[in-house]
């Protein structure tokens, strides 16, 4: 694509840090999944615990006056 | 030539009520702000509309077919200790910070409005009767078609054209919602195909620039009110942002947008060289495109993503930092850290947006929405993914989803619950907030640039603050407590 080709290449420093940052997390990136469902998870729970009880009648009732 | 960029941030929160409220938002949020207001003072400081002039347009002439903003001064005010300004306006309670003296302290001051709007509910609640409640959400869209906002003010160098303003922040200005938008489901023009989007406000921008709030809205605001010296100073009104849960988020957008401002009036801004082509079209277009892959098209016929023209702004930034341009926004440190998160972040939504979770709100919110829509499997448009996307804004500790979702945070509680009664201590808020402190009775009402005495003598005396760096913790805190009383405090300033 011409206009992708045309694209400004970041500076070199910037390329730099991004391969570093791939190196790490390249290693630990499977326990971070699991890790990071685990919290997910977790947190679906919390959220259904102080969800709004009607959603529908919550979200049907949220009209506000238009502002700034 | 840049000027320090004393920076204020105001939001409109929207409002709910059950029971006696419920049909009326005007009356719930003036329920609000005097419930706080009776909580902090036996007798609320008024404000002092004399001087506020929203019809001034800093293009020097006013449009035929433009509505000047009304100015509601019926509605309920109340002046804070800590010199904000917590008040009704339209039909929402609004709290716009005091003047801060860097991107870091106002949004501390931002994250004071929460604290503000939840003592003023709690204390609601227990005059209310047990069907009435009143609840505050920190967003700018109900869904359904209508926005307020949260809008920005930059002290900038009036000598700088207001037409090379517009030319240079442009382009920034819609790619910065990258990582301060607030994520919406949905979309409120005619675009169905939209399931979520990056930002809250991007559906309801119409023009570049004007001078309108609530309708047509510009990306670049015209209001020319600096609240200060007028041939010296304006301050430019954005209010094209959308309310932040993250502090880091909000941290930010301050933050990158003065070095932004700084370095147009520096000359250090790449000259605008970056010109949108049809930015009203594009601030939409980058909102609709979670993956960020979206190509911005600009008037040279290059194409860009959002991403590409930030790496470009966030280089000038570092090389403007390098050059002493820190001293603008803060000093130094501070200057370092916003550089090192705009960094950091931009290279996190590169890499794999979803890693941005921390920090990023409409990631955030994006991240619990597909996560609970697949758990449960359920269709887009799903109310309970509405009641999501809305309570992720709920400031209520215990009901906030976004307080769930671990963000990083800037601020710790005591340091948000301390800056409820101590003002900033770099500009002249400090001075408003210490006399509202001491001498609440001596106060008839305030502004932003004056207060007006009650000295027990015939007439009442006006103090004008016109230069929002006099007045600072450095300058009269010394002052203020070696006076006994308001009149001895008054005559050692004048000599």
């Amino acid at each position: 694509m011409t206009e992708r080709e045309q694209k400004r290449k970041p500076t070199d420093s910037k390329e730099s840090v991004d391969e570093t940052v791939e190196e790490t997390s390249a290693t630990g990136s499977s326990i971070s999944g699991q890790k990071l469902k685990a919290e997910m998870d977790d947190l679906l729970d919390e959220i259904d615990e102080v969800l709004e009880e009607n959603a529908e009648e919550f979200v049907r009732n949220y009209v506000q006056k238009g502002g700034q | 030539m840049a000027v320090k960029k004393i920076i204020g941030i105001e939001t409109e929160y929207g409002i709910t009520s059950r029971g006696k409220f419920a049909t009326n938002p005007v009356s719930a949020s003036s329920y609000l702000v005097n419930c706080y207001g009776r909580e902090m003072f036996e007798k609320n400081t008024q404000w002092d509309f004399t001087d506020e002039q929203p019809g001034n347009d800093a293009r020097g002439f006013l449009a035929e077919t433009t509505l000047v903003p009304l100015i509601e001064t019926q509605l309920i005010n109340v002046v804070l200790q800590n010199g904000a300004r917590f008040y009704v306006d339209h039909a929402h309670p609004e709290y716009s910070s005091p003047e801060c003296g860097s991107p870091l302290e106002a949004t501390l001051y931002d994250a004071v409005g929460e604290l503000v709007l939840n003592n003023a509910m709690a204390k609601a609640k227990e005059t209310l009767g047990t069907l009435d409640e009143i609840i505050v959400y920190k967003n700018n869209s109900d869904g359904k078609g209508n926005s307020y906002g949260c809008h920005e003010n930059y002290l900038m160098d009036r000598h700088i054209p207001f037409g090379k303003i517009v030319d240079e922040v442009v382009g920034f200005l819609v790619t910065r919602q990258i990582f301060c938008g607030a994520g919406k489901l949905g979309c409120e023009t005619a675009n169905n195909d939209v399931r979520f989007q990056i930002s809250q406000r991007a559906d309801f921008f119409e023009e570049i620039v004007g001078l309108e709030t609530t309708t047509k809205r510009p990306i670049v605001n015209t209001r020319d009110e600096p609240h200060s010296n007028h041939e010296k100073y304006r301050r430019l009104h954005l209010i094209l942002g959308d309310a932040n849960m993250s502090q880091m988020a909000t941290f930010l957008k301050l933050g990158s947008t003065a070095l932004v401002l700084s370095m147009i009036e520096e000359d250090s801004l790449l000259n605008g060289k970056i010109r949108v082509s049809n930015p009203v079209a594009e601030i939409k277009q980058i909102s609709y495109d979670i993956s960020l892959k979206h190509l911005i098209e600009l008037e040279d016929n290059n194409k860009f993503t959002a991403l590409d023209l930030q790496y470009v702004y966030l280089e000038a930034a570092q090389e403007f930092v390098m050059r002493g341009g820190g001293e603008f926004v803060g000093g130094d440190e501070i200057a370092k850290n916003i550089l090192e998160l705009w960094e950091n972040t931009l290279d996190k939504l590169t890499k794999d947006p979803m890693s941005a979770h921390d920090t990023i709100d409409w990631v955030a919110k994006y991240r619990i929405i597909e996560a609970y829509r697949e758990k449960h499997d359920l269709e887009w448009d799903s109310k309970t993914l509405s009641a999501i996307d809305l309570q992720y804004h709920d400031v209520r500790k215990e009901k906030s989803l976004s307080r769930m979702a671990n963000l990083e945070k800037l601020f710790s509680e005591n340091e948000i619950k301390n800056a409820e009664k101590e003002p900033p201590h770099s500009t002249r808020a400090y001075f408003r907030g210490k006399v509202l402190s001491r001498w609440p009775s001596n106060i008839v009402s305030a502004n932003w640039d004056s207060i007006v005495f009650d000295l027990g003598e015939k007439s009442l005396k006006k103090v004008p603050m016109l230069d929002p760096m006099k007045g600072t913790f450095e300058l009269v805190s010394n002052l203020i407590d070696e006076s006994k009383t308001v009149v001895e405090l008054l005559d050692k300033l004048e000599s």
